[in-house]
């Protein structure tokens, strides 16, 4: 088996693909928007219009970056409230012309500085999560590397969510909850497995829909699988009624830890 | 007349469980009558400040209150009717300790979990109002507080009644896990259903209010409003102290800052806030049926 830790270590390894090696893969004519009318244009988030399989979407990523420059001006991947306030605003508009949307997750939280706090952070991302749950397209989020916190699930609330096997999501970093639980951030390892953060824990907590197997490292074949799989949800999805792809989304959310009540 | 409560141990009034913790030096006083005032050193008896509230009567320091005495302070009298009163956690994802936790948090503040949920009036207002509780593991957001909040929101809108929200946390529940961030995206579609239903929803936010709550239906209210000095922000002081590696300027974050940022509509004091929010509620009471088409048709 491998360890929850080995999961953590390998959804942030340096070589692995960030959000716009899946968008160039997975789309066509990926098209770049920038900024979200209010402050800034944040780095951190990428956002879009692109073809699946010759079909228009919304396309959504957190983007930690490749080279160390690029990663700076990325901010690692850590978003500002101006970074959700953008994505939300691709997704306003991706509703106005019922295009569906597609959001990349992969970041270690939300930023935790100054400006993020003094342009509510907070805020920003309790905006998205209550106007995803009501978007009138089809959203599907995707983790591919880091989960961390509400900067993760304020790009995941959608109608489904898929994990990719060596990503995690968690209400916390393995080292922030080591440091509180035994004042010892070294204890990660521990904490990783008390967390529960893997793609196959959340799938059996019946957090996620599917978990999207890596085929060694052969991201080629995930980006091709995942290219089939949206295309097949997004078309199920977009067959729907409006009202009952919201009413399943909501429900989606609702039952969470639900059992036994 | 001495209140018959003043040599009796109070089950939890000021900041016993918590400061406890955080709070090395204490006045050399018998705690249970008297108190010192952290905002101007002044020592209080317990019971005059209970009687007002557990404000400061000199400096009007807020000093943190039960969700039962809240509930006490905002609601009319004998109006609160809980809702879901008995539903608890349970170690779900079998978390380190946490059973023993939560059997110290329900010493610690004698609730079954850390929001308190009902219908009440308020100056004659109906609503429906939650309170989480700061002594119940700091008010953190794990299942059972988001399914309680979830249940209020969606009784609310069956009703159509409006909310109101006192909230105080220290962030989503660690020791749930995945599912315990799951309940912001919960609580926040049932907030969206209730506002896109046209009805009213309130948010309080006192001392602390951080994290998952901050990011979800702390932020997501009509009116948002303050107690005087409350931390209300995304990630704690600590957290960005470590993150920027700078010390944050006097104020940062505090109730008035926010308003100052434009992420809170007014700050008001503990002892104005029933009249505060029975006035708001006044405003958004539903029209009174066709009185404009009949008067219209009168003339
Ligand atoms: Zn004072």
């Amino acid at each position: 088996m491998i360890e929850p830790y080995e999961r953590v270590m390998a959804a942030r390894a340096k070589d692995r693909p960030t959000s716009m090696r899946f968008i160039e893969n997975i789309f066509t004519d990926f098209t770049e928007m920038h900024g979200d009318r209010r402050f800034a244009d944040d780095k951190a988030i990428v956002a879009g219009i692109a073809r699946l399989n010759g079909m228009p979407v919304t396309v959504i990523g957190l983007e930690k970056g490749v080279e160390l420059k690029e990663k700076v001006a990325r901010n690692f991947g850590s978003a500002h409230p101006e970074g959700y306030r953008k994505a939300l605003r691709q997704m306003k508009l991706a509703e106005k012309f019922h295009r569906p949307v597609i959001c990349f997750v992969d970041t270690s939280g939300a930023y935790c500085g100054i400006a993020a706090e003094e342009r509510g952070q907070g805020q920003a991302i309790a905006e998205n999560l209550m106007e995803m749950m009501t978007l009138k397209t089809p959203v599907v989020s995707i983790l591919i590397g880091e989960g961390g916190s509400g900067g993760a699930l304020g790009l995941a609330v959608a109608d489904q969510v898929w994990m990719l096997e060596n990503s995690v999501y968690s209400v916390i970093s393995p080292e922030g909850c080591a440091s509180i639980l035994w004042k010892d951030s070294g204890k990660m390892k521990e904490a990783a497995a008390c967390l529960k953060l893997t793609a196959e824990d959340l799938f059996s907590l019946g957090v996620i829909e599917q978990v999207i197997p890596e085929h060694n490292g052969d991201f080629e074949q995930v980006y091709a699988d995942l290219q089939e799989k949206l295309y097949k949800v997004i078309r199920t999805n977009l067959q729907l009624p409006t009202e009952t792809m919201l009413e399943n989304r909501y429900a989606r959310f609702r039952k969470i830890g639900t059992a036994g009540l | 007349m001495l209140p018959k409560d003043l040599f009796k141990k109070p089950m939890n009034t000021l900041e016993s469980a918590y400061e406890k913790l955080t709070k090395t030096a204490a006045p050399d006083v018998p705690s249970e009558m008297c108190t010192s005032c952290p905002g101007c050193r002044a020592m209080l008896f317990t019971s005059d400040l209970s009687e007002n509230d557990n404000v400061c009567p000199k400096c009007g320091h807020h000093f943190r209150i039960n969700a039962r005495q809240r509930i006490s302070i905002i609601a009319d009298e004998d109006s609160f009717q809980e809702q879901n009163g008995d539903l608890r956690s349970k170690n779900v994802i079998g978390f380190p300790n946490y059973d023993k936790k939560l059997k110290h948090a329900y010493l610690d503040s004698a609730e079954k979990e850390a929001v308190i949920c009902g219908t009440a009036t308020i100056g004659g207002w109906p609503c429906c109002l939650f309170v989480m509780e700061p002594y119940f593991m700091m008010g953190s957001m794990g299942t059972i507080v988001g399914e309680k909040i979830t249940r209020l929101f969606e009784y609310a809108t069956e009703h159509h009644l409006p909310v109101i929200g006192f909230t105080v946390s220290g962030g989503a529940r660690m020791q749930e896990g995945i599912l315990s961030l799951m309940q912001m995206a919960k609580t926040s579609g049932a907030v969206k259903r209730h506002s896109d239903a046209g009805l009213l929803y309130i948010a309080v936010l006192t001392d602390p209010t951080t994290g998952g709550v901050t990011a979800s239906f702390a932020m997501e209210a009509d009116i948002t409003l303050a107690e005087p000095k409350a931390l209300i922000g995304f990630a704690g002081p600590r957290v960005i102290e470590q993150t920027i590696r700078q010390k944050l300027p006097a104020g940062f974050q505090r109730a008035e800052f926010q308003v100052e940022k434009g992420f809170v509509d007014e700050v008001v004091p503990r002892r104005e806030q029933k009249e505060y929010l029975a006035r708001l509620l006044s405003f958004h009471a539903p029209l009174p049926h066709n009185t404009d088409t009949e008067e219209a048709q009168a003339e």
